[in-house]
């Protein structure tokens, strides 16, 4: 994960319960002097996971890590079929775009709510990002449960 | 554009209650125009369900509101198919019979005990009145004009091309369908400009709601990502882009996979694919967009997007590798015939011999949609000047919907939609312009008169433009003359699609009307008289046989057990009846009897001029049983010698022994003088010699003789075969003269 949010979950208005709200122009010109120099792939790689840990605000990682957790159920869902087979394939379907379209939506909500994005969100508050994300977890979670049989 | 006198009228703080006023009243009238002209049939003629199909969407409803919906879900039909069966619960699509049991459930609730035939019967008209203020939402995404929304509601309440398939009675998949799609449409174009998931969900839902629906959902699932590729491609890519999108495919493809018609297509079938890939393609772009802005090496950021490429194009070579081995179905046979024209008149008769999926000719968009036709490309070029995203959507789905409105006459109903949209632009933007009264007033004038000193510098002073102070049309009369003939446009628009509903669309094929010479009406009913009659002087249980057109009305109006019907999904089953149709009796009675037949029925026009009659569609029963069975079925046999499709003397030994040209003519010389048999559709005269039927006999002849119906006999007791059975009847004794005995067989019993 490179480190994109170089912002709060919350903008500007509620800001007081946040600890970083970062300031833009002096992050961006630092990580740009750190990757321009960067002449091989590991130095990239590393100098952004580096940012990317010292950027980030906590409930983005937090995000992040509820990704990287569906990732890592989708894939091994998708072992498990590969290797055992697909027999019950409406519970495999289930199981396995419950992890999709969880991701889908969290990734969503991520974006939403990352304030690099507040020009193309302009209808969209962080409560209300929330609260639509709540809403389409809710019917993804209908839809599979009764897919699942 | 409204600025001047008019601004307080338009954009004034003080009338926005009057206009919503205002507009509430259009919507509503719309509404009620949309509905009031679909309802010619009912006035006219009776409340009755009127094609084919709605007749099994009918018995469907009835099924449901009688037994509830679980039994309806897993409803497993044992008179249709008859020896087969039908699973209905998973070979239908349920939305349109759900919503009218719901609908029939509320009033009831409410204490409006109504009929659930009337329901039926005007759920199309009442759905079009919603598809119009669907059609207002999606129009005022489009444009900030506001007239565009309500003349595109206008357009589209009462456009013949819509109306063909939503009159009353019309109680067919499309009648919600069209509702779902536009309203499904507007849900995308909003959550897209928003970027939010609230309204990508909905647009999930709704297009769920789609599935249920109509088959032709596939038009969405491969809409929206066409769309969203067409944007990445163009370079639009944001992350409204990838919320909605995702959102929209990450519920709707489990929504879709609800419905047990449908199943596993959507990960299964080419249909879906290209949903699948884009959905995939949005989020490798995503995240190559997310590191991209976080690492500004130019090179780094050629690699990503070479990367993108190398990904596409590999899992594109993954899906056609799939496809090729047979893990994802390929294209079925009706979608595939919109690619390739001709493969269904080759390979699968049975698609192309529905009139509807013949390609359209030109007078019939001019018929359909009138003015909007040409008014229409115009809306695409309007949209192409101001392209946002939304624009695009249009412009896509305008290219994509002509293209299939002209291969199929049918896929007219989707383009109709976006006809009205970006007609209604075209002449919102011609009437922001022209219905404006004002000139430029004198304070413009300075600021203008300096542009124009310039432009009188390089330009003679004779011509006008440039002596004036500013260019355009401003008079009164050139203003009145353009609006005036918009408005004379509209008006004819309007004459037209109320004269074409009236004339063209608002027939039962139930009950055939025609016109006695004092200008009376006469009704032709013989459908009904022989479906009831079959009803009440046939035992429960009877089978049916007759060409699969008739089998929902037969199971519908009759209650009694089909061979075939319009569901034609077991081919070799119609096959089957077209064997048996199309051969001589020796062969067809086996037939018939192994299927256990007890009534076999025929539509017969001649004596009408009836001319969608059996002896007319015989040809395609013969090529679908020669696609099966090419040794005993040729259809080269049902030709003379030169060619010719004949029922006369001239009619080759295959015509006329067939069983289908027998019962079609049977007894029909003893309606006229002797050798004067007149079929009116064909307009020939018939051998003077009728045909003689030995395995079944007639048991009804409907008052006009457009329906006849046959009894199978049962096996002859004696053990002969039918044919010397009926000669011996007849007195015709078996020649002893002269003792010869056949050659002898051993008995072996």
């Amino acid at each position: 994960m490179a480190p994109r949010t170089r912002s709060s979950v919350t903008p500007s208005k509620s800001a007081g319960t946040v600890p970083t709200t970062s300031t833009e122009p002096s992050t961006s010109a630092l990580q740009s002097t750190n990757l321009k120099h960067a002449s091989s792939a590991a130095d990239i790689v590393n100098g952004a996971w580096s940012n990317y840990l010292a950027h980030t605000p906590q409930r983005v990682k937090l995000l992040d890590a509820f990704l990287a957790f569906l990732v890592g159920v989708g894939a091994l869902q998708f072992v498990y079929c590969v290797i055992v087979g697909n027999y019950p394939f409406n519970a495999f379907l289930s199981g396995f775009s419950a992890t999709v379209g969880q991701f889908v939506l969290t990734a969503s909500l991520r974006m939403q709510t990352n304030l690099q994005n507040v020009e193309e969100f302009k209808t969209i508050s962080n409560e209300r990002a929330f609260a639509d994300f709540v809403f389409g977890s809710l019917l993804l979670h209908f839809f599979c449960v009764n897919f699942i049989n | 554009m409204a600025h001047g006198l008019l601004e307080p009228i338009f954009d004034g703080e003080k009338t926005r209650n009057a206009r919503t006023v205002l507009r509430v009243i259009i919507l509503l009238t719309i509404a009620a125009a949309a509905v009031s002209s679909r309802l010619f049939s009912v006035i006219r003629f009776e409340s009755i369900i009127h094609e084919f199909d709605p007749w099994f969407n009918f018995r469907a409803t009835k099924y449901l509101v009688q037994n509830g919906f679980y039994s309806f879900w897993d409803w497993f039909d044992d008179r249709t198919w008859h020896p087969l069966g039908r699973v209905t619960g998973g070979t239908l699509y349920p939305g349109l019979m759900v919503t009218s049991g719901i609908i029939y459930h509320l009033l009831r609730f409410l204490t409006f005990p109504v009929d659930i035939r009337n329901i039926c019967v005007l759920l199309a008209p009442g759905f079009s009145g919603l598809t119009a203020l669907a059609t207002y939402l999606f129009t005022a995404e489009m444009t900030p004009s506001p007239s565009a929304g309500l003349l595109a509601a206008a357009f589209m309440g009462i456009t013949p091309g819509y109306i063909s398939r939503s009159v009353a009675g019309s109680y067919d998949n499309e009648a919600i369908a069209i509702f779902l799609l536009v309203f499904t449409f507007y849900l995308w174009i909003k959550s897209l400009k928003d970027g939010s998931v609230m309204w990508g969900a909905l647009t999930a839902l709704f297009y769920g709601y789609m599935v249920s629906a109509w088959g032709g959902y596939v038009f969405i699932t491969n809409l929206l990502p066409l769309h969203a590729f067409v944007l990445i491609c163009m370079g639009r890519f944001s992350p409204r882009l990838y919320v909605s999108y995702t959102t929209w495919y990450a519920l709707g493809t489990l929504a879709s996979m609800q419905i047990p018609f449908v199943g596993f297509l959507p990960v299964r079938s080419s249909e879906h694919m290209a949903a699948l890939g884009v959905f995939g393609l949005l989020q490798i772009v995503a995240f190559v967009e997310f590191i991209r802005q976080e690492l500004p090496s130019k090179q780094f950021q050629t690699l990503l997007r070479s990367l993108v490429l190398l990904i596409f194009l590999v899992s594109l070579a993954g899906l056609v590798m799939l496809t090729l081995s047979g893990v994802i179905a390929p294209w079925t046979g009706r979608f595939y015939s919109l690619w390739d024209t001709g493969y269904a008149k080759i390979h699968i008769p049975i698609i192309a011999s529905v009139s509807e999926h013949q390609p359209t000719a030109w007078p019939a968009f001019f018929f359909d949609l009138n003015l909007l036709i040409w008014l229409f490309p115009a809306g695409i070029y309007l949209c192409f000047q101001t392209l946002r995203d939304e624009h695009v959507f249009i412009v896509i789905y305008a290219v994509l919907a002509s293209y299939f409105a002209g291969v199929m006459v049918r896929l007219m109903l989707t383009l109709t939609p976006i006809v009205c949209v970006a007609a209604a632009m075209a002449i919102s933007q011609i009437l922001d312009i022209y219905l404006v009264a004002d000139k430029p007033t004198q304070a413009e004038v300075p600021k203008e008169s300096t542009e124009s000193s310039k432009a009188t510098a390089f330009l003679p002073e004779q011509l006008r433009s440039t002596r004036r102070q500013f260019v355009g049309i401003y008079s009164f009369a050139s203003k009145f003359s353009i609006t005036g003939s918009i408005i004379v446009y509209l008006l004819i628009f309007v004459a037209h699609c109320t004269w074409v509903t009236s004339n063209a669309y608002s027939s039962p094929s139930v009950v055939l009307a025609s016109r006695l010479p004092d200008g009376s009406q006469h009704i032709i009913d013989d459908y009904r008289e022989a479906y009831y009659w079959l009803r009440q002087n046939t035992p429960d249980n009877a089978k049916i046989m007759s060409w699969w057109d008739y089998g929902y009305q037969i199971g519908g109006m009759a209650d009694r057990p089909t061979l075939v019907d319009n569901n034609t999904w077991n081919n070799t089953h119609i096959a089957t009846v077209g064997k048996a149709m199309s051969s001589r009796e020796e062969v067809s009675y086996p037939i018939m009897r192994q299927h256990e037949v007890d009534y076999v029925l025929v539509v017969f026009g001649g004596l009408l001029g009836y001319s969608g009659d059996d002896i007319n569609k015989f040809l395609w029963m013969v090529r679908i049983a020669e696609g099966i069975w090419p040794d005993e079925v040729r259809e080269r046999d049902f030709f003379t010698a030169r060619g010719e499709y004949r029922v006369d003397d001239e009619a080759t030994p295959a015509m006329k022994n067939s069983l289908m040209y027998k019962m079609s003519y049977y007894n029909y010389n003893s309606l006229f003088p002797a050798g004067q048999a007149q079929d009116r559709v064909r307009g020939v005269r018939l051998p003077a010699e009728g045909p003689q039927l030995s395995t079944i006999e007639e048991a009804f002849t409907s008052e006009n003789w457009i329906i006849r119906i046959y009894k199978v006999k049962d096996l002859d007791n004696f053990g002969r075969d039918h044919a010397s059975a009926v000669a011996f009847d007849k007195g015709h004794k078996k020649k002893r003269s002269a003792k010869r005995r056949g050659p002898r067989v051993l008995r072996t019993e």
